[in-house]
C-alpha cells in the first residue's frame, strides 16, 4: 500500500500556531482522502518554524468503482420527465437506458450507471489545493505579484515551497503534481536556513527525515523540546545550577529552532536584587531564555540563564552567549530601574492630595503615593461601574464591615483593601500585569506594612479557580471576600450575568471562590447580610457623591435597578423571606460594630434597611442562587450526593457552612437503619399530606392530644413532642448529627403508626387531627431537610 | 557587486559606514537612494515614500534613513539605550520580491553579521500603526537575541488594502551599530570612523541636543500653543484635500493636492505625540487624537489613488 508525504515549506511560522496548524492539515486532509473513498492505515503530523510535514501511511491506490442503478419514469411517461431522467442521471439519448417490467408498474425506465474509481494521486492533487487555500489560520497575509489581485493565495507567511510524493515502499515514488498560485509541487525540500540551505530531493518519509537530520532539521518537535530539556538540565548541573524548568516556554522555544544548541550566558549578580519572579519574567517575555538557580535552592536564582540558538556556531556559541548576555542586561536594567522607581517618590505628589485625603494616605510611604495616583488618574474599572478608585473605596468599605463578623481587624482590613489595587500603577506591574498583587506584597512589606496586611494585598485576588490557594488569614478573608461580592453585585447590577458558555468577567470564578473561602475557613457568615453590605457599601459612596458626581457608577446602577424592582408587585411579594434573613444576618454582624461613619450606621438602622429591603430581596435572592449553583458544582465535585444538597438548600439559604455540615449529617444518617425507614415513613406521610391537601381535605393547624385515639398515634405524638424539641435544640447549636440522632426516635412510632392507625377515619375531626399529626412529621423531618427531594 | 570602502568606514567602525554601506547594498538592488523627509516623524514608515507610495498597483522600490522622533523616549541622555531622535533604515519594495528574507539577510551580511556566527531568528511581530490606520504581518529579526530590524508584509495602509503587497524593513541603525561596533552605550559609537583626535562619537552629535529636548519634550513644550496647532494641521489637511480634489467635470478624476496634504497629517501625529509626552493627554482623549489623525491619513490614501503616482491612468 503507498504512503503519502506532504510537506508546505514557507516562511517562519509563529510559534505558537505551529502545533494546532500541523493538526489542521492532518485532519483535513485525512477527513477529505476518506470522503473521497480512500483509507489510510496511519497518519502523523510534524512541525518546524519552516514546515508543517504530513506522513500518511497505507494509503489506497484508488477508490473504488461505484456502481448504481437509477429508477426512472414510465415508458409512457411525458418527455418532459424523460428529460428530467435524462439530466439526473446523465444520459446524452433514452436509447443509453434500460427498459424493466414490472407487474404493478409497468415497464420503466431505468439507467446503468458505473463511476470508475479514482487513482489516490488524482484525489489529493485535487484535494491539496483546496485545503490551502481554506487553511484555518488564525491570522493570514497576501504576498508579492500575485496579491495585485483580488483572490490571490493567503497563508500564514509567504508559501515558499510544496512536496508531495506518493507510492509504495516497493517502488520509486511519484510527485503529486499541483499547482497553486505559481507553486508547483515537487519532491525537493531544503535544509536549515544557514547551516544547509541546500536543495534536498526526497523520495518518501523516511529518507527526507534522515536527509532533514543531515541537513540540521530536526523534524519532529517533541524530540526537539527533549534535546533542549536535556542539554539545558545538562549545562546547568556542569554549571552546579538546577534548571528553572518552564514547559510553556520550552514549547515556544521548541518552535522558534530547526536545529536546537543550548547555551549558557551571564549577567552581573547585582541585578539578583531584583525579585526572582520579575528576572525570570523578564529574561522569558523578552529573551525566550530560561533561568536557573544554584543546586538545592528553592527561591534564588542564579546569574546564569540559559538560551536556545539555531546554529552550531563556528566559534561553539561564544558571540550568541555575549550577545545575548547583553540584551539581558539591558532589560535588567529596566527591570532594576522600575523595581527601585516603584519604591521612590512620584513626580506629581502636590496633585495627589486630594485622593490622598479620601483614603486615608500617607503620601511619605510609596504605595501609598501609587494608591493615590490610581484615583487620581480616574482609571476605568468598567464603563458603568466607575473607576479603580471608586472601586477601591467600596471593597474598602466592604471589606471593614465583614471583618469583625469573620474575626478580622476592621482596620488592617480596610487598610489592606485601600493598598490592594495600589501596585496597577507601578512600573513593575505595567510590565508584567501577572504580578499584581505579588509586586504590592513586596512594596507593602518594604514601606512597613504589616505583614497581615501586606499577605491581604497579594492574597486578595485568590482563589482563582478550583485548584488555587485559599488564603486563611483573616485579613486576607476579608479583603478577598469583599473583592468578590463588590464585582458580582456590581456586575449584576448592570445586568452582565454569566450565560452559558460566556463569562467575560469570570463571575462564576468570582462566586466559587467566595464559596471556597467560607467553606475552607469554616466561616460562619450569612451571605444574604453580605451581599447586603456589598449594596450598602455602593449606596453609601453614591451617598456621599449625589446625583451630580463625575461617576456614578454601580452606585446609579443599583439605584436604578432598585427602583425597578420597588414597582414589581410579585417581586416584593417575595420580599417576606428575604427579610427574615436580613434581620437574621444583621442581628449576627452586632450593629454597633457595623459601619464606620454616619451615613452607614442610618443606613442600617432600621428605618431606611426596611424600605431598601423590600426591593433589595429579589436582587439579592437572584445572587444568592448564583451562589447555590456554584456550591453544588462544588459540593458535587467533592462527590456529595446531589439530591442530598437539593434536600436541604432552600432559596433563602445563605449559610453556606451549615448547608454543608446538614448535607453531611444527613448523609451519615440515611445510612443507618433508622434514617432509611425514617425517610421511608415521611415520604409516606407527606404522599398522604400532598394527596389530602389536593383534594382540600381538611387538615387541623395543630395537633389535639383529646382527638387522639388509639395508642399508636398517642406516642407517636409524645414521641413527637419530645424529638421535636432536641432536634431543635441541636439545630440552634448547629450540632445536625445531633438533630438527626433525635428525629431518629421517631422511626419506630412512625413505623407503628402506619401499621396500626388508619388516617382516613370516618370521624372528621379525628381525620383532621391525623392529618396534622403526619404534617408534624413532615415539619419535624423539614427542621433539617426537605426529605420528599431526597432519592430512594 | 561589492563596493571597496576605506577600512575606517568599515560598519564595525563608524556609524556613517554603516549607513553608506546599507545605501550601497539597496542601491544595488536597484532601490531608489531617497534622503529623510524634511518633517519630524515618529517612524519611517511616515515618509510618504513608504505611506503613499505603498497604495496603488505601481511598483516601487525605495531606501532611505530616516530620523526619527519619539517624544516619550527622551531620557535627558542618561540611558544608554533610550533616545528621543534616532535613525531608522527604511527600505520598501513594492511588490515584496519572492526572497526578500535572503535579501535582508544579505544585508546583513554586508554589514558584518555572519550568519553562521550570530543566531539570526524571525520572530513573530505583527505590526500595526493605529494612526495610519495600517497593518501588516512579519516578524521582529532578532541577532543574538536582540532586535535589530522589524520586517512586515504591508496589507493595510491608510485602512486600505495593498494590492500588491509591499514588504518593509526597518532597521534601527543605533542598535545595529551598538552591536557591529561592540559598544555598550549608544553615546559611545564611533560616528566618523577616524580614532584618537578625529574621532567623532554619537555623543558629540547627540547628547546635547537630547538633553535639551527632553526638556523641551517633557516639561517646556508649550502645550495651549500645540493644541491650537493639532487643530490647524488638521483643518489645513482637511482643507487641502477638499481644494485638490477633482472637479465633477475633470476627463480625469485627478486629485491635485495629496502630498501638501499629507505633510499636515503627519503634522498632526507629531504634535500629538508631543502632547502625549507632556502628559496632558488623559486616557480616554488619547484614543480620540489617534482617531483624528488615522481620519486625516484614511482621507489623503484616498486622494493618493486618484493621482498619478497611485495608478491612476494618464
Amino acid at each position: 500500500m503507498p504512503d503519502l508525504l506532504l510537506e508546505l515549506r514557507s516562511e517562519e511560522i509563529p510559534a505558537r500556531m505551529q502545533r494546532k496548524a500541523a493538526g489542521d492539515l492532518k485532519k483535513m486532509l485525512t477527513d477529505g482522502l476518506v470522503e473521497a473513498g480512500l483509507t489510510y492505515e496511519a497518519a502523523r503530523e510534524y512541525w518546524t518554524p519552516r514546515r508543517l510535514t504530513l506522513d500518511i501511511r497505507g494509503l489506497t491506490a484508488r477508490s473504488k468503482d461505484i456502481h448504481e442503478d437509477i429508477k426512472g419514469p414510465s415508458t409512457t411517461a411525458p418527455e418532459q420527465a424523460v428529460q428530467g431522467f435524462l439530466r439526473k442521471a446523465g444520459l446524452s439519448s433514452i436509447a443509453e437506458a434500460h427498459v424493466h417490467s414490472d407487474p404493478k408498474k409497468g415497464d420503466f425506465y431505468v439507467a446503468h450507471i458505473s463511476k470508475p474509481g479514482k487513482a489516490a494521486e488524482e484525489i489529493i492533487a485535487a484535494l491539496v489545493p483546496d485545503i490551502i487555500r481554506n487553511f484555518p489560520w488564525p491570522k493570514s497575509m497576501r504576498w508579492g505579484p500575485a496579491s495585485a489581485k483580488p483572490g490571490s493565495l493567503r497563508w500564514v507567511r509567504p508559501l515558499q515551497s510544496i512536496l508531495c510524493t506518493f507510492g509504495p515502499e516497493t517502488e520509486e515514488p511519484v510527485v503529486v503534481d499541483f499547482e497553486i498560485d505559481g507553486i508547483r509541487s515537487g519532491n525537493v525540500t531544503w535544509g536549515h536556513r544557514f547551516l544547509a540551505p541546500g536543495e534536498i530531493t526526497v523520495r518518501r518519509f523516511d529518507d527526507y527525515v534522515g536527509k532533514l537530520e543531515a541537513a540540521k532539521v530536526v523534524l519532529d518537535a517533541d524530540r526537539r523540546k527533549e534535546i533542549i530539556l536535556a542539554d539545558a538540565r545538562n549545562l546547568a548541573f556542569a554549571n552546579g545550577l538546577d534548571l528553572v524548568e518552564d514547559e510553556g516556554l520550552l514549547e515556544e522555544v521548541s518552535g522558534l529552532v530547526e536545529w536546537p544548541v543550548v547555551l549558557m550566558g551571564e549577567f552581573e549578580e547585582a541585578f539578583l536584587a531584583i525579585p526572582a519572579e520579575v528576572i525570570r519574567l523578564t529574561i522569558r517575555a523578552n529573551q525566550k531564555c530560561f533561568v536557573t538557580r544554584p543546586q538545592g535552592e528553592g527561591e534564588a536564582l542564579s546569574n546564569r540563564f540559559l538560551l536556545t540558538a539555531n546554529i552550531e556556531a563556528r566559534d561553539g556559541g561564544k558571540e550568541i552567549a555575549h550577545g545575548n548576555g547583553k540584551v539581558v542586561r539591558a532589560r535588567l536594567s529596566d527591570a532594576l530601574y522600575f523595581w527601585t522607581t516603584d519604591q521612590g517618590d512620584l513626580p506629581d505628589l502636590g496633585q495627589l492630595q486630594a485622593s490622598a485625603k479620601k483614603f486615608g494616605l500617607d503620601l511619605k510611604k510609596p504605595l501609598d503615593q501609587r494608591m493615590a495616583r490610581l484615583d487620581h488618574l480616574n482609571v476605568t474599572f468598567h464603563a458603568k461601574l466607575g473607576t479603580q478608585g471608586e472601586r477601591v473605596e467600596r471593597i474598602a468599605r466592604l471589606a471593614e464591615a465583614l471583618a469583625p463578623i469573620i474575626g478580622a481587624d476592621p482596620a488592617l482590613a480596610s487598610r489592606a483593601a485601600v493598598l490592594a489595587k495600589a501596585d496597577l500603577t507601578t512600573e513593575v506591574v505595567g510590565e508584567f500585569p501577572e504580578l499584581q498583587g505579588a509586586m504590592g506584597r513586596k512594596y507593602a512589606l518594604l514601606q512597613g506594612e504589616p505583614a497581615s496586611v501586606a499577605a491581604a494585598i497579594e492574597e486578595h485576588y485568590k482563589p482563582q479557580g478550583p485548584s488555587d490557594y485559599v488564603p486563611s488569614d483573616l485579613v486576607s478573608v476579608a479583603v478577598a471576600l469583599a473583592d468578590k461580592l463588590d464585582m458580582l453585585v456590581g456586575f449584576w447590577a448592570i445586568d452582565e450575568k454569566p450565560t452559558g458558555s460566556k463569562d467575560p468577567f469570570a463571575l462564576r470564578r468570582a462566586a466559587l471562590g467566595v464559596v471556597r473561602i467560607i467553606l475552607e475557613n469554616k466561616l460562619k457568615l450569612s451571605l444574604g447580610f453580605a451581599i447586603a453590605a456589598a449594596v450598602s457599601s455602593a449606596l453609601a459612596a453614591y451617598e456621599q457623591k449625589g446625583e451630580g458626581a463625575q461617576s456614578r457608577g454601580v452606585v446609579a446602577m443599583l439605584d436604578g435597578r432598585i427602583r425597578d424592582y420597588k414597582g414589581v408587585s410579585q417581586l416584593l411579594s417575595e420580599a417576606g423571606l428575604i427579610s427574615e434573613l436580613l434581620k437574621g444576618g444583621l442581628a449576627k454582624a452586632n450593629l454597633e460594630t457595623f459601619g464606620s461613619n454616619d451615613q452607614e450606621r442610618e443606613f442600617f438602622d432600621g428605618q431606611r434597611l426596611m424600605e431598601l429591603d423590600a426591593s433589595l430581596s429579589p436582587f439579592i435572592a437572584d445572587l444568592l442562587s448564583f451562589f447555590h449553583d456554584r456550591l453544588k458544582v462544588y459540593l458535587r465535585d467533592q462527590g456529595a450526593r446531589h439530591d442530598l444538597i437539593d434536600a436541604v438548600i432552600t432559596p433563602a439559604s445563605d449559610d453556606l457552612l451549615q448547608i454543608v455540615r446538614r448535607v453531611e449529617a444527613l448523609g451519615s444518617f440515611l445510612d443507618t437503619e433508622d434514617g432509611k425507614n425514617l425517610l421511608a415513613g415521611t415520604k409516606r406521610a407527606a404522599n398522604i399530606l400532598a394527596a389530602e391537601e389536593k383534594k382540600k381535605t381538611q387538615i387541623a393547624p395543630t395537633v389535639e392530644p383529646a382527638l387522639l385515639r388509639l395508642d399508636a398515634e398517642k406516642s407517636l405524638f409524645a414521641a413527637m413532642n419530645q424529638a421535636e424539641k432536641q432536634a431543635g435544640e441541636a439545630i440552634q447549636n448547629q450540632d445536625f448529627s445531633a438533630a438527626m440522632l433525635a428525629l431518629s426516635v421517631l422511626r419506630e412510632p412512625v413505623d407503628s403508626f402506619f401499621e396500626g392507625v388508619l388516617v382516613n377515619d370516618e370521624d372528621q375531626q379525628v381525620r383532621a387531627n391525623r392529618l396534622a399529626l403526619l404534617a408534624r412529621i413532615r415539619a419535624a423531618t423539614g427542621q433539617v431537610a426537605d426529605f420528599s427531594k431526597i432519592a430512594g | 557587486m561589492t563596493i571597496e570602502i576605506p577600512a575606517h568606514m568599515h560598519p564595525s567602525r563608524s556609524f556613517q559606514g554603516l549607513i553608506l554601506t546599507l545605501h550601497n547594498y539597496w542601491a544595488a538592488y536597484g532601490c531608489v537612494i531617497l534622503q529623510p523627509y524634511d518633517m519630524e516623524v515618529g517612524a519611517g514608515t511616515f515618509h510618504p515614500a513608504t505611506t503613499l507610495r505603498a497604495l496603488g498597483p505601481r511598483g516601487w522600490n525605495a531606501a532611505y534613513v530616516q530620523p526619527s522622533r519619539r517624544p516619550k523616549d527622551g531620557r535627558y541622555g542618561e540611558n544608554p539605550n533610550r533616545l528621543q531622535h534616532y535613525y531608522q533604515y527604511q527600505v520598501i519594495l513594492k511588490p515584496n520580491p519572492p526572497n526578500l528574507q535572503e535579501l535582508y539577510l544579505g544585508s546583513l551580511k554586508a554589514i558584518g553579521v555572519d550568519p553562521l556566527l550570530h543566531d539570526i531568528r524571525f520572530v513573530e511581530d505583527d505590526w500595526e500603526s493605529p494612526t495610519l490606520g495600517a497593518w501588516g504581518l512579519g516578524w521582529e529579526c532578532w541577532c543574538d537575541g536582540m532586535e535589530v530590524s522589524q520586517f512586515t508584509y504591508f496589507q493595510q495602509v491608510c485602512g486600505i488594502e495593498c494590492a500588491p503587497v509591499a514588504g518593509e524593513l526597518t532597521y534601527g541603525l543605533e542598535r545595529l551599530a551598538m552591536y557591529v561596533q561592540g559598544v555598550d552605550n549608544v553615546y559611545d559609537l564611533n560616528f566618523n570612523g577616524r580614532e584618537g583626535a578625529d574621532k567623532v562619537t554619537y555623543g558629540e552629535v547627540f547628547l546635547q541636543a537630547e538633553q535639551e529636548y527632553s526638556r523641551h519634550n517633557f516639561e517646556y513644550a508649550n502645550t495651549a500653543m500645540l493644541l491650537r496647532h493639532f487643530d490647524d494641521a488638521e483643518a489645513e489637511c482637511k482643507a487641502l484635500l477638499e481644494a485638490g480634489a477633482p472637479a465633477s467635470n475633470d476627463n480625469l478624476p485627478m486629485h491635485k493636492m495629496v502630498f501638501p496634504a499629507y505633510d499636515q497629517c503627519i503634522k498632526a501625529s507629531h504634535v500629538f505625540n508631543l502632547l502625549d509626552a507632556r502628559g496632558v493627554i488623559s486616557v480616554t482623549e488619547r484614543q480620540s487624537y489617534i482617531l483624528r489623525v488615522r481620519n486625516l491619513a484614511k482621507a489623503c490614501g484616498e486622494a493618493f489613488l486618484k493621482t498619478q503616482a497611485g495608478g491612476l491612468a494618464a
